[in-house]
């Protein structure tokens, strides 16, 4: 079961854009711009084989964290989030596991997708993706949206027994 | 070619500092102790002339940007559409080190830089120059999972992309055209017909085939990164959507086919006229791009196009049905050809740079823009000038005027040209004008010789 606030849930359930931050092959951050999908427990993301350099990082170093910022993406939904957890790449089948997984929640936020996957023939590679699933263990929330306020800040319950 | 995307990293300088100001917030990330990222949200603001980028410090425990390791500035528009997806689509990543400049604030000093932005590099280019990556990250997915895991498309999608069905007009134009012709003269055979164009279709798609092995063998395909639907080959190859030995196994299969076929013609109407035009017809499609004429790479690949898809099918058909050569099947062929070079002509011109370094002198490699667009308008109205020559000469039935129709997509694809020339993404729509504007002539000139066979039988 999910444990991410209310509000938090609230923004993961309508963010088209999020910031997700990986750890690079030589222990820097690197930053991508990707839509977050959440089903109550994990947030799901995703990555085009064309654009899988990311997914080499994760592999290597699971850890991550998931900014929520951009109050137009947010659709007017308040405030800021930080999620970090561990991510693990879901990659058995690039060119159909994901819609299994992931479409439904996809077509929820992002109906438009529909249209795109129609032209598959296109843009072969694009569809050939893998899934990002995040398990989070921590979370910051800034319900104002100016981080320069002190965060609420939210644990995992497995987190904050260990 | 890189294998991730279309912008390497780089050191940054003003203009990157410049473009980070158009974004009205960043995010800052590093990695904490514990070994997870740390991503926030802030304020900022930039002295391009001085190379910093003063961050408003958030606040809270842990969230102090440090100063003892590396840390990224992400700066990020991407703006949902409803309906329609996203577009200006673009960001903008700096990493360097931060030290604190007292008041709330640090100093932020960028040493490396890396970003897109579609309205430099149109989302189809940044997705074709990535292809390497792709290929790799596959590759190595493959090694992990120890089987083969490659990218697919279901089998009708891959057909049709594998081929490039949809160009079989070029194909379908002079060949009906040459059995109406035929026909107009009192020689037609059903059977013979549906041979003809099924054998024409075979032939067409195995040259297709072949020359998009010999197009990603040369690396022509992977030279260009602005393929669009018309132009650039089908790259089947190129994103490994099939071996090369299947490929070549397809190609083999429709030249057997075509083949076949043309045999069964020969055999049936004992032509060796027919025989000569199918064995010019093959050998010119594969010397168009094999080894050793390559005709495209000489300069050539237009005439070779206009010979093939012109005269050669539109007197196979007729020589089908009529068992010898006609003058007036000759010239009806001209136009036809000139019209299906062009074709190749336009599709040519966002491939220039790509052929160019794969050595492919194509006309628009050769020429300048301005003859390029010029010269396409002269060759269109001079397709269209035959015919009415044709016609008012009595070569051609008076209702093969109805193609007159047609002219003017002729100037829109001209307009086109002159307006996108360095667009290939813009210059798709006139690409499809283009196609249309071969295929429409085609059936007026059908339309014609169809009512002139009506009238024959009812007078």
């Amino acid at each position: 079961m999910g444990w991410l606030p209310a509000p938090v849930e609230r923004m993961l359930d309508v963010a088209l854009v999020g910031e997700l931050t990986v750890v690079g092959r030589d222990g820097r951050p690197i930053t991508h711009p990707l839509i977050p999908l959440y089903d109550g427990e994990h947030i799901y993301l995703h990555s085009s084989t064309l654009f899988s350099k990311k997914l080499e990082h994760i592999k290597r170093d699971p850890h991550v964290s998931l900014s929520l910022s951009d109050p137009v993406a947010l659709k007017g939904v308040p405030g800021r989030a930080t999620i970090q957890g561990t991510a693990r790449v879901i990659e058995d089948d690039p060119h159909s596991q994901w819609e299994r997984l992931i479409l439904d929640l996809w077509r929820r936020k992002e109906p438009v997708i529909d249209a795109f996957l129609k032209q598959r023939i296109a843009l072969p590679l694009f569809f050939e993706r893998a899934v990002i699933e995040v398990t989070p263990t921590r979370c910051l929330l800034w319900a104002s949206g100016d981080t320069t306020d002190e965060p609420q800040r939210f644990v995992a319950p497995r987190e904050e027994a260990a | 070619m890189p294998r991730g995307g279309s912008v390497p990293a780089h050191a940054p300088g003003t203009d990157d500092l410049a473009r980070l100001e158009r974004y009205p917030f960043v995010v800052v990330s590093w990695v904490a102790e514990d070994g997870f990222p740390v991503s926030v949200a802030t304020d900022f603001r930039t002295d391009a002339a001085g190379g910093i980028v003063t961050l408003r410090q958030p606040v809270g425990d842990g969230l102090s940007i440090p100063g003892d390791r590396t840390v990224s500035v992400v700066g990020s528009h991407i703006r949902p559409q409803p309906g329609q997806g996203y577009d200006e689509r673009r960001y903008l990543q700096l990493w360097g080190s931060a030290a604190p400049a007292g008041g709330g604030v640090v100093t932020f000093t960028p040493t490396r830089a890396w970003g897109w932005d579609e309205q430099e590099v149109p989302f189809f280019e940044y997705s074709e120059r990535s292809v390497p990556q792709s290929r790799h990250y596959l590759a190595q997915l493959s090694a992990e999972k120890g089987r083969t895991i490659r990218p697919r498309l279901d089998f009708g999608s891959w057909l049709l992309r594998t081929t490039r069905l949809p160009f079989l007009s070029a194909t379908f134009v002079p060949v009906l055209l040459g059995i109406a012709i035929a026909a107009s003269h009192g020689a037609f055979s059903w059977w013979l017909a549906l041979l003809t164009v099924i054998g024409g279709a075979f032939a067409h798609l195995a040259i297709n085939v072949a020359n998009d092995i010999f197009d990603t063998l040369s690396g022509a395909d992977q030279a260009n990164p602005n393929p669009t639907k018309f132009s650039g080959g089908s790259r089947v190859l190129l994103y490994d959507l099939v071996t090369l030995r299947g490929l070549i196994a397809l190609d083999a299969a429709f030249f057997g086919a075509a083949a076949a076929v043309g045999l069964v013609l020969v055999w049936a109407t004992g032509s060796l006229t027919l025989l000569a035009i199918g064995l010019a017809g093959i050998g010119l499609g594969l010397a168009y791009t094999a080894p050793p004429l390559k005709l495209v790479y000489r300069g050539l690949g237009e005439i070779a196009v206009a010979l093939g898809f012109g005269p050669i099918m539109l007197l196979g058909a007729y020589v089908v049905q009529a068992g010898t050569l006609s003058w007036e099947a000759a010239v009806a062929s001209v136009p036809v050809a000139i019209l299906i070079s062009l074709v190749l002509y336009v599709n040519e011109i966002p491939d220039r740079s790509g052929d160019a370094a794969a050595g492919k002198r194509t006309l628009p490699v050769r020429l300048p823009a301005e003859v390029v667009t010029n010269a396409y308008l002269v060759a269109a109205l001079a397709a269209f000038a035959l015919i009415v020559a044709g016609a008012l000469a009595g070569l051609f039935p008076p209702f093969t005027l109805l193609a007159l129709a047609a002219v003017p997509l002729a100037f829109r694809v001209y307009r086109g040209i002159r307006a996108n020339y360095s667009s290939p993404y813009a210059l798709m729509s006139s690409m499809a004008v283009n196609v249309n504007l071969h295929l429409f002539v085609g059936l007026g000139l059908l339309a014609g010789y169809a009512i002139a066979i009506v009238a024959t039988a009812l007078a």
